[in-house]
């Protein structure tokens, strides 16, 4: 009998674990996951809880409960891996040997990498909204906030969602009219990137959008101090952006375990992974998914669902000794909260930006457009996370590679032209 | 893409300016090269973070950001941003003939 380990049961551990009972009968193969504690987090809804459009403690639901039957499920934190001896050990000594390990611990938050920002003015004037405590904090503040400066800045990538802080700038545009005060509240957007995304056609729109709503555009900024007393973030470069609250991405790190483990991660506690196979490259036997994945891919939900599907093929190949001929192309799809109860979608891949059109197909949702049925898709999401994606089922017309039609790829085109 | 002689050797650069073909440069060039990214002189201590981006690459496929940078390289965050006040892995990468590390979104 197969043993398969799988660490961490948030959105990447829970779907393959249950993908993986599926594909496995219950004498071919053991499955047992582990976490550090009992608390599933919802994370996509974060973004509205600061602004009182949700309540974190609604986000929340028992891992265990996601977690199919025939699956063994441990609530202890992970204290190392032994990759030479294909050995999981945890906190109260329990080891847990395996054929296969999957890694799905995902990325923490490391606000004390940046200097000043743990220190005077944390949760006073510097937030993050990208735990619960912190959106609650932060909700609790904006509730007050009737006049000054408030700055969102990406200290470093790759971050979790990283359309999540321009949602936020467009939703605090949003918060300021409803609350009458936006013409009292300056609003920025400060980023390490030389425009508001990365590609170049959804760069050039999201900063479009920015510019309509009034909110200033800071590129090229890479944070070196946050400085609570004197109100300012300081780059590395010795520039400064001024502040009265700060909304603040930190760097994200992999799970600690993860450096404590020889062998298995990089520096910052990363798994080095081939990007089509989720293999890792440090064993054979390890494979990886998710937020803790060393892939060139967003650390994003629908990333993970889309990896769930080529992980458990290569993992079934592996076990039977074929070749792992399953293939992840970088598929990600979000959607994109701008405001007055619209959204807009994008959908790319490692080699594809996001283009205009329309998803999953010529008569599907559009793309890189606002509208409120977006914004309907944004909100309906949440049940299907719960009930379609962690289940590690499919949702009707949304397959793991990115979809081609439906796209205007003469946007693309446009792009290579004039480059 | 452009086509371009750095040290006397005829190479093809991508539209910012990276080599297009790693395996064309040598250390003859890296001076050149950090001109154009105006990095001059070249000292010892950039010329140890090229070496290292180069090596990485060689081993790993990529060269690393920056916070991983100054993990393995033992050399500050705000050390490297003097040495290279315009981005240090891109800056670095660029004078070591490598591709522009793999940023992701």
């Amino acid at each position: 009998m197969h043993r398969i380990v799988v660490l961490g049961a948030g959105t990447g551990g829970t779907l393959a674990a249950n993908r993986l009972r599926r594909a496995f009968g219950e004498t071919d193969a053991s499955i047992t996951v582990v976490d550090r504690d009992d608390r599933h987090v919802y994370q996509p809804g974060l973004l509205f809880v600061p602004f009182g459009l949700a309540h974190a403690e609604d986000l929340v639901r028992p891992r265990g409960h996601q977690i199919h039957k025939g699956i063994e499920y441990l609530v202890d934190p992970i204290d190392r891996v032994d990759i030479e001896a294909s050995r999981v050990r945890l906190d109260d000594g329990r080891e847990l040997p395996y054929d296969v390990l999957v890694v799905a611990t995902g990325a923490v938050l490391a606000p004390e990498e940046t200097e000043g920002l743990t220190g005077e003015g944390w949760m006073e004037k510097m937030f993050t909204f990208y735990d619960p405590q912190g959106a609650e904090a932060l909700a609790e503040r904006l509730r007050f906030f009737e006049q000054g400066r408030l700055v969102v800045d990406v200290v470093e990538m790759p971050i979790k969602c990283p359309v999540a802080p321009l949602e936020f700038c467009f939703l605090a545009d949003w918060f300021f009219q409803q609350q009458g005060v936006r013409d009292k509240v300056e609003i920025a957007y400060v980023t390490p990137l030389d425009g508001a995304f990365t590609k170049p056609v959804s760069s050039r729109r999201l900063g479009g959008m920015l510019e309509e709503r009034g909110i200033e555009l800071v590129t090229e900024f890479n944070t070196g101090e946050v400085d609570g007393p004197g109100g300012k973030l300081v780059s590395y470069d010795d520039r400064q952006v001024g502040f009265d609250l700060a909304v603040v991405i930190p760097v994200h790190n992999g799970a600690s375990y993860v450096t404590r483990s020889p062998g298995l991660g990089d520096p910052l506690g990363f798994i080095p992974t081939d990007e089509h196979t989720l293999q890792s490259t440090v064993s054979p036997r390890v494979f990886a998914l998710g937020d803790a994945a060393g892939v060139p891919a967003s650390k994003a939900g629908s990333v993970t669902h889309f990896e769930g599907e080529v992980l458990v093929e290569n993992v079934r190949r592996f076990l039977a000794g074929e070749p792992l001929d399953a293939s992840f192309d970088g598929h990600a799809n979000c959607f994109i909260e701008t405001g007055f109860s619209k959204a807009m979608m994008i959908d790319f891949n490692y080699d594809t930006e996001p283009l205009p059109g329309r998803f999953p197909s010529s008569v599907g949702l559009p793309l890189m457009k606002e509208s409120h049925l977006n914004h309907l898709g944004k909100l309906l999401f949440q049940w299907f996370y719960w009930h379609t994606l962690l289940p590690g089922r499919d949702i009707p017309g949304v397959h793991s590679a990115m979809p081609s039609a439906g796209k205007d790829w003469r946007q693309a085109a446009d792009e290579e032209v004039r480059t | 893409m452009t086509t371009d002689t750095i040290a006397g050797t005829v190479v093809d650069l991508d539209d910012e300016g990276f080599l297009v073909d790693p395996t064309r440069w040598s250390e003859d060039m890296a001076a050149e090269l950090a001109r154009r990214e105006n990095v001059d002189p070249l000292t010892e201590r950039h010329w140890q973070v090229v070496r290292f981006m180069r090596r990485q690459y060689e081993e790993t496929g990529s060269g690393p950001n920056v916070r991983m940078l100054a993990k393995l390289s033992g050399i500050p965050v705000k050390e490297l941003y003097q040495l290279f006040p315009k981005g240090p892995a891109k800056t670095a990468a660029k004078i070591a003939g490598i591709p522009k590390p793999r940023g992701c979104i």
